[in-house]
């Protein structure tokens, strides 16, 4: 177990640098330029020159690259080019909302989708499996935006039950992560019904149904728990993704995600704080990842880590 | 690039002395809320310079001179009085005794020059040093041969004197601007880099409360110098929201200012509901939007191409594309900056006309070219109308719509881009003044490799006229001198480098407890809003 972990924690070591190097060679050749991004029309050439200096900004690219791993490796994300402070603090700052959001969401999805997904694949080849499969395709389907401000505009302006978006305390959070959990509930329902489905045709379910087990316990606690596995792994795909934010639906709801910070930063080409998210969330992902794995075998005993 | 020259006759040899407490209305107290899409992403008056912060340092910090509220008005602030030698090269600056910062202590001349050092100091980064370099001695420190800016003399506690190198009309407005800001030194060496965030000023309102990317609170300054200001106890910003958003808060009460004003695709309803009749403000701006074309490549180079392009384009169309939002411009400059020529008549549009102009540049066939855009709505928009009327006299248009960086990149780029469209490009005009439409826009010294005269026209007589224009300080010829200054761009239009398209107007939304007069809400140097003079209605 051990041995297993330091093996893809070496593995993920390497992955994230490599992530640093492509992004940070991405942004290298970009053609925008973040010194006279942040100078701005009026500024003489001076002064761009200047701040271009400052930033270490006329070096080759080896050396900025170099530079930024040696801070990297002793902790230090840098400091942010726009807003001149740490990007480590900047981060931090938007975690709790983002993990806040990230966990409701999918506590949202999860119930939507599983519920459904369970109740499809029972009914599979009925008209009521139809119907909820193509709300599940429609809820995928829909842009965040439109399902955000319809969201809003039901629950916030007409039945005045929650405010027009915000943070800080449990009515914020309900009106995004329920947009989520239905935009995204869709993708679980379908992953688990189809799964489920195989789950149904095996020998060991007509075993229990023959032995008189009611059609509640042969799906709970016969198909379920043999189903259920992609939906793990899926979760830990999803802690990555949340990890790099839901711009749209933070930017709506105003609520302060890494999803909004990212989206700043790449609008000021500020190039220490897009590195940092971008590391966040492939730290992210990579550890979803590796929870989903871990997990796997609590739930089938027949998987093995190695 | 250096944005000098003079607006009003404000300057002159003899003292100006004035009390900066004029007539109030509205009652104190109260709270509000203001909604903006963008962080807040610092408050150092020596950096922020963007369209969330510039307003809010405004009211945190206070300067030398400062302008009427809603005008472009210069009015002396944190100077009780100043003085002008008559060559135009010492400005002497008496200030007002017993103002104080927010952490008590009270302001000195001293901290007038720490606070022009810190700014034009290099380790400091900001984009705004370029706007003292008329003071004596400022190159010398900015290349590290001197300690200090020998130009800027504390002559007592409480007077300073600045000493130009060359008459410099803009010199009051760098006075007004942010970036002289006076800011308290123990202060910024206690914060170090974080200054931007633990920032204290000495304007109407104090940093309360900052959750970082979620919410700004400022609260008001008790010990503020000019009595009976700020008219609010509190201002909170709520950052991070849609613009749609930030109206559905607006209606439910819940904000009282949008500071990204009312979303594109609401406009029209917006406008035409009356419920919104007494909640929307609408003020001209300091901008023209413009489609440039590089002179350094071909076609562009041609006169007559250049002509044609601006009597093909139907400006009126555009602008009710964009719902109205604007006026047809025909020049560079906006028209309430002093020097617009109104009884300009520009290009009309004309295809018959332009097909002729295309065709003695030997190009009745047409050409194929580029146009650049910034990809955000309702530029492509505006940028396929320019296609599709250029393709009726044969011009065919690929557009190439790109995000902001990388089309101010490929502006500053020789040789790379043969028509841009200006638009998106949210500058705040830096002062109001004409010249701020010159130098770096249309002058020879934008038109440099990163420089941000995107047409690359330089044209050595009119810079020279306007050098001549910049260095006329003295207020008998404030007249003259805007005379001056529309002769230069009328000339401009002849070389037709730009077709100007229009000047966009500006739309502003608030609550209706929000209370203070429209100007205030369409202020020229506080935009979006004037946040020191705006009151609760009881």
């Amino acid at each position: 177990m051990m041995r297993y972990l330091l093996g893809r924690l070496s593995q993920a070591a390497l992955l994230l640098l490599g992530v640093t190097l492509i992004t940070f060679a991405l942004l290298y050749i970009l053609p925008a330029d973040p010194a006279r991004q942040i100078a701005g029309r009026s500024a003489t050439a001076e002064t761009v020159a200047n701040i271009r200096t400052q930033l270490g900004l006329d070096l080759p690219f080896y050396q900025q690259y170099g530079r930024y791993v040696t801070q990297l490796v002793q902790g230090d994300l840098g400091r942010s080019y726009a807003q001149k402070t740490e990007v480590g603090e900047v981060v931090a700052s938007r975690l709790p909302a983002t993990l806040i959001l990230m966990g409701a969401a999918i506590a949202c999805e999860l119930v939507i989708g599983l519920v459904i997904g369970i109740f499809a694949a029972a009914q599979q080849g009925r008209r009521s499996d139809d119907v909820v499969m193509m709300l599940s395709f429609v809820g995928v389907s829909t842009p965040q935006f439109v399902a955000s401000l319809a969201m809003l505009y039901t629950f916030s302006v007409l039945l005045d039950w929650f405010p027009v978006g915000g943070y800080g305390e449990f009515k914020h959070v309900v009106l995004p992560a329920m947009t989520l959990g239905l935009l995204g509930a869709g993708w679980y329902a379908r992953m688990l019904r189809s799964s489920m489905i195989d789950v149904l045709t095996q020998d060991y379910i007509r075993t229990a149904r023959a032995k008189g087990a009611s059609q509640l316990r042969v799906l709970m606690r016969h198909a379920l728990r043999n189903a259920v596995l992609p939906v793990v792994a899926m979760i830990g795909i999803d802690i990555g993704l949340f990890m790099s934010g839901a711009v749209v639906v933070e930017s709506v709801f105003g609520w302060p995600g890494i999803g909004q910070l990212a989206w700043q930063a790449i609008q000021q080409v500020d190039i220490p704080i897009i590195m940092g998210v971008t590391l966040v969330a492939a730290v992210a992902i990579v550890l979803g990842n590796l929870l989903a794995d871990l997990v796997a075998p609590l739930i089938d005993p027949r998987i093995q880590l190695r | 690039m250096k944005l000098r020259a003079l607006t009003a006759a404000v300057l002159s040899a003899f003292a100006i002395a004035a009390s900066p407490t004029f007539a109030q209305e509205g009652p104190q107290g109260g709270s509000i809320v203001v909604t903006y899409k963008d962080d807040i992403v610092t408050l150092d008056p020596a950096i922020g310079y963007d369209w969330v912060n510039w307003s809010i340092i405004k009211s945190l910090f206070i300067r030398l001179m400062d302008y009427k509220p809603g005008t472009a008005e210069l009015t002396p602030s944190l100077a009780e009085s100043y003085e002008i030698s008559p060559d135009g090269l010492n400005y002497t600056f008496k200030l007002h005794k017993g103002v104080k910062f927010h952490n008590g202590r009270e302001i000195g001349s001293q901290d007038v020059k720490y606070s022009i050092e810190r700014t034009t100091n290099p380790k400091t980064e900001s984009p705004g040093a370029g706007f003292f370099d008329s003071i004596s001695g400022m190159e010398a420190y900015k290349s590290g041969k001197a300690k200090e800016v020998k130009g800027v003399v504390v002559l007592d506690p409480l007077t300073v004197k600045f000493t130009l190198t060359r008459p410099d009309a803009t010199f009051l407005h760098a006075m007004a601007i942010n970036f002289a800001s006076v800011v308290p030194k123990e202060a910024v060496d206690k914060a170090g880099k974080d200054f931007g965030k633990k920032v204290v000023g000495s304007g109407a309102f104090m940093l309360a409360e900052w959750k970082l990317g979620q919410q700004l609170v400022l609260k008001r300054n008790p010990d503020y110098f000019i009595k009976g200001l700020p008219k609010l106890d509190q201002i909170t910003f709520q950052v991070g929201l849609e613009p749609m958003t930030a109206l559905l808060k607006l209606e439910k009460g819940e904000a009282d200012f949008a500071g990204d004003g009312i979303p594109p695709a609401k406009f029209l309803q917006i406008r035409n509901d009356p419920k919104y009749k007494s909640m929307i403000i609408e003020g001209g701006q300091l901008q023209t939007g413009y489609v440039t074309m590089n002179v350094q490549m071909k076609p562009f180079d041609k006169l007559e191409v250049r002509q044609a392009i601006n009597m093909a384009i139907d400006k009126a169309r555009i602008v009710k594309i964009i719902n109205n939002r604007a006026l047809v411009a025909n020049q560079p400059l906006p028209p309430t900056m002093p020097g617009y020529d109104k009884d300009y008549k520009g290009y009309a549009y004309d295809i018959v006309k332009a097909k002729e102009l295309l065709k003695q540049a030997g190009l009745e066939k047409g050409f194929a070219t580029q146009l650049y855009v910034y990809n955000v709505d309702p530029n492509p928009r505006i940028a396929q109308a320019i296609q599709e009327d250029l393709s009726k006299i044969g011009i065919k248009v690929a557009l190439k719509n790109l995000a902001q960086a990388n089309v101010i990149a490929a502006g500053g780029k020789p040789m790379t881009a043969p028509m841009i469209w200006s638009g998106g490009m949210a500058w705040i005009a830096d002062f109001p003044d004409p010249s701020n439409f010159y130098g770096p826009i249309l002058g020879c010294a934008g038109a440099t490799a990163g420089g941000w005269n995107w047409s690359w026209y330089c044209n050595k007589d009119l810079d020279k006229r306007a050098q001549a224009a910049d260095a006329m300080s003295s207020p008998a010829k404030a007249a003259e001198r805007a005379q001056l200054w529309k002769g230069i761009f009328t000339d401009i239009m002849k070389d037709a480098p730009w077709a100007p398209i229009f000047n966009e107007q500006r739309f502003s939304i608030r609550s209706k407890r929000l209370g203070g007069s429209d100007a205030l809400f369409v202020d020229p140097v506080r935009i979006p809003i004037n946040y020191d003079h705006v009151y609760i209605n009881k």
